[in-house]
């Protein structure tokens, strides 16, 4: 019998089971892909709001502040990359300037630090702000983070402390038995006192199970374009001013590793799944990104992606035991701003099952991240202790991205580690660069065959039927 | 800080070649650095035939070829570090490479030339959407799980791109075993070798789709199917041409770059024509020292002019470092009327080299052109040229007597007819 079983191991289910993992509980994640973060969190903004945009008294607002306020010793306790950049909002004109008003006096309210720059200001730093732009809010302490990364560090550290995470199990059924909840899966039954839904966009099929959502799911997908390193066309992130029907519109992200993001749109689907890019959606990109920005070298691309948030019809975060289910509780409509919010929902979702749950404190619980190697971290004579140690750190891998070998072979073997070769790829970014894996694909295949003890054939690159290796050759 | 007179990077064909040529004119202190397990470079997956007719007078697969010149390199003893990357290169010439071995190493070098090959335009960097599936690959990617791994990466297959390796894998998976259902080319001719072109698909009786492009892909975890449709004048695809081909796998054969992270590093001047350095006619960069040659410095169309070209790169840094730089002011070389790049683009009027031979390419294809070199409006020469391609490299050459005293840029073009 498990006490609380999670389903969904995005970045509110991870966070969560982390937290969870301090107490003597037993606990599980159930994920339905092949992975960690593989719905909305493995592709969005990757930015961590300061909390300015949520209106007052909602649950973003409360959770956006306080989650974001976690995240710089968060990001050092689990050793994530994670860059202050701050965020510019611009104005284009006086009536969006009215709206940097309301902008500045929700963050003086809410104790959000920021400057106000003219246009001029602004243009010294940014000098591909277009001509539309007139005044900027820079909200200074804005910061960017791998959100895989954070999430798999999260598992990691909550299956270091007994935690269990089940991959390819997708919940069929969920009934009631016995006073507690019996959650059907192919990977096997679990029964548990508590259940957290954080199924992301299949929220409202998992809420379904037990009973007919009041809310709907409403998935809306954006899409993006991926810069090479080598042009850095902005240093701060560069948002329009926002609006209720557009959103936080097309923005332009400094990533931590040196990409730019150029995104997202906004299109709501049938499919929560579908997460292909389209025409439609990345010309609104090119098209929407010149309202704030010039000289933006869309040519420069290396790759488009397309995630889907997890909106409903609820326009707030949904955090709540369901009425009439006790046990069972939603964190759904987790849309942005859910990254900076996810260490908040997590604290509340702990005080709604503190109120029937006894939590009692595991001395034994460590709630670090054992610090991985990176080499570009180090100095050379750290890196040459290391390599004579283990020769492996001395063989590079990825040539756009200067890994090496003993660098993926660590993220293999870490708990939770990487199985695939896009999860090689989201721990220790080989084919992230600009190649996108054209050299060092071949040799993670490899590299994964020999760790995992499997043919070359069987390795996959993301779900267990995305096979690269069809069969051997014949001469 | 460990000093050496001239570093390679990369031990690839031009590598090799340039190491070669820095040996037999006596410069005896070299390293040439490979970030793989063998030398040889790209050559060791192209098993293919048609390598060497210019260079050695007969057909050599790919990795006959690359052994000609590693031979010739262990008789010269050209001292070859493996499984070694290069992760910093200064104005200065200080190389830092990094091996299980060693390492990372700092070494100072009084001449660096770059001999560091190309890498292929991926599905980022051309407009594709739909789906992240498995199954599409860049074509050289799937010629190594291929030759080296030995793999095939699927059965019912898709090329985009009529470049040389899209071909050659058209034919390559064809004799594995594999259905290929077709070529699509953006252009209306084809980028890759005319005899390509026969040998690859004629023969085997592959479709070629010219003014055709794949603009969507389908499938959730392994690819399904793929969405052709025909292109304009303007390259934009023509609603109403849709065409959806079940395939499992799509190769994209849609242009190589110079890999140029280096030279950015070291502040060295890029030409966006070529993606790769400036270089003069002695090969050397825009920072003193430097040289570049390969397919790091242009993309070739043949491993021949790769060594050529290498060798006159690795000449270029003999003449430096017992010379030091050429006299007085470069002049550019310049692209003109249908001339899509030359190299080397500039040289030095007032210290001509004997003869310098311009690599050129056209933008479309001609049937019949003339090559005008001129300098101003003076006319140099102008010669009558036949089928003039994209796909294959034409030459321009300078002497000594053209080149004495000249004031004005030379332009390269090609009159029409």
């Amino acid at each position: 019998m498990y006490d609380v079983v999670i389903i969904g191991a995005g970045i509110t289910g991870t966070m969560l089971c982390r937290k969870l993992s301090q107490y003597r509980l037993k606990i599980a994640v159930l994920e339905k892909a092949n992975d960690i973060a593989e719905g909305a969190t493995m592709a969005n903004s990757a930015v961590i709001h300061v909390g300015y945009d949520p209106e007052d008294g909602t649950n973003k607002a409360e959770l956006n502040v306080k989650g974001a306020l976690q995240y710089e010793q968060l990001c050092k306790d689990l050793h994530c990359a994670r860059k202050v950049t701050g965020a510019y909002i611009a104005a284009c004109g006086p009536e969006e300037e009215a709206s940097l008003d309301v902008l500045a006096a929700r963050a003086d309210a809410r104790g959000i630090p920021y400057r106000d720059l003219s246009r001029e200001e602004a243009l010294k730093e940014e000098p591909n702000l277009s001509e539309n732009v007139t005044r900027v809010l820079d909200f200074y302490t804005t910061a960017v983070v791998y959100p895989w990364e954070v999430a798999n560090a999260c598992m990691e550290v909550a299956c270091q402390n007994g935690a269990e995470l089940h991959l390819n199990a997708p919940c069929t059924a969920i009934t009631k038995e016995d006073g507690c909840w019996r959650i059907t899966t192919p990977a096997g039954d679990f029964a548990t006192k508590y259940v957290v839904n954080a199924a992301g966009v299949h929220a409202e099929e998992i809420h379904n199970m037990i009973g007919k959502a009041e809310w709907q799911a409403t998935p809306r997908r954006g899409e993006y374009y991926v810069l090479d390193q080598d042009v850095q066309p902005i240093r701060h992130i560069i948002f329009p001013v926002p609006s209720k029907e557009k959103g936080k519109g097309v923005l332009a992200i400094p990533t931590v590793y040196g990409n730019t993001l150029i995104g997202p749109n906004s299109d709501f689907l049938d499919d929560p799944d579908d997460n292909g890019t389209s025409d439609a959606g990345l010309a609104y990109v090119r098209a929407n990104i010149s309202k704030t920005l010039n000289n933006i070298p869309l040519n420069r691309s290396i790759r488009t992606f397309a995630g889907i948030r997890p909106t409903t019809t609820s326009p707030d975060f949904i955090i709540e035991e369901v009425a009439g289910a006790p046990h069972f509780i939603d964190a759904v409509s987790i849309e942005s701003p859910g990254l900076a919010s996810s260490p908040a929902i997590a604290d509340r979702i702990i005080e709604i099952l503190s109120q029937t749950l006894p939590l009692e404190q595991n001395p034994d619980a460590v709630m670090m991240r054992k610090k991985p190697v990176v080499l570009a971290e180090l100095s050379a004579e750290e890196r040459n202790a290391l390599i004579r140690e283990n020769p492996a750190y001395g063989k590079i891998i990825c040539r756009c991205e200067q890994i090496s070998e003993g660098e993926i072979i660590d993220c293999i073997r870490r708990p939770c580690g990487a199985r695939t070769v896009k999860g090689v790829k989201k721990r220790v970014r080989p084919g992230m660069g600009r190649c996108q894996g054209g050299f060092c694909e071949p040799k993670v295949v490899h590299i994964l065959a020999r760790e995992l003890g499997i043919s070359p054939l069987d390795v996959v690159y993301d779900a267990p039927d995305s096979k690269i290796l069809q069969s051997e050759n014949r001469i | 800080m460990k000093k050496v007179q001239a570093i390679i990077i990369g031990g690839g064909s031009a590598g090799l070649s340039a190491a070669v040529t820095l040996k037999k004119n006596g410069i005896e202190d070299i390293l040439v650095i490979e970030k793989d397990e063998e030398p040889g470079g790209i050559l060791e997956q192209c098993i293919h035939n048609g390598f060497g007719l210019h260079t050695f007078k007969e057909q050599l697969s790919g990795p006959a070829y690359a052994e000609r010149f590693i031979r010739m390199a262990e008789e010269q003893n050209v001292r070859i570090l493996l499984n070694t990357m290069v992760t910093k290169l200064t104005a200065d010439r200080v190389v830092e490479y990094v091996n299980p071995e060693e390492g990372t190493v700092q070494v100072q070098a009084d001449a660096v030339i770059l001999a560091v090959g190309c890498y292929e335009r991926p599905r980022g960097g051309i407009n594709i959407t739909g789906t992240r599936p498995a199954g599409i690959y860049t074509a050289g990617q799937a010629q190594r799980y291929l030759n080296i791994d030995g793999y095939m990466v699927g059965k019912r297959v898709f090329i985009l791109g009529s470049g040389d390796i899209g071909l050659i894998m058209a034919r390559r998976m064809t004799l594995e075993g594999a259905k290929v259902v077709g070529v699509a080319e953006l252009m209306p001719y084809s980028n890759g070798l005319p005899r390509n072109m026969k040998q690859c698909l004629e023969d085997f009786n592959i479709p070629l789709y010219l003014s055709h492009t794949v603009t969507e892909v389908f499938g959730k975890d392994r690819l399904e199917k793929i969405e052709m449709m025909e292109v304009d004048e303007n390259r934009n695809p023509i609603p109403g041409t849709e065409q959806d081909i079940d395939v499992d796998t799509l190769l994209l054969s849609v242009g190589l770059i110079p890999e140029n992270h280096l030279a950015d590093q070291a502040g060295i001047k890029m030409d966006p024509s070529t993606k790769g350095p400036f270089v003069d006619d002695r090969y050397m960069t825009s920072v003193e020292g430097i040289f570049a040659c390969g397919n790091g410095l242009h993309v070739h169309d043949l491993v021949d002019y790769v060594t050529l070209q290498a060798a006159k790169a690795a000449e270029g840094a003999v003449s430096y470092l017992q010379n030091g730089k050429p006299q007085g002011e470069p002049l550019r070389i310049q692209n003109g009327n249908q001339v899509s790049y030359c190299v080397p683009s500039q040289f030095y009027p007032q210290d001509p080299a004997e003869k310098v031979t311009v690599y050129f390419r056209v933008r479309t294809p001609l049937d019949k052109g003339t090559l005008v070199i001129r300098s101003g409006d003076k006319i140099i020469r102008s010669v009558k040229k036949r089928k003039l391609v994209p796909s294959v490299m034409e030459e321009a050459l300078l002497l000594k007597k053209d080149m004495e005293g000249l004031t004005e840029p030379i332009t390269i073009e090609i009159a029409e007819e």
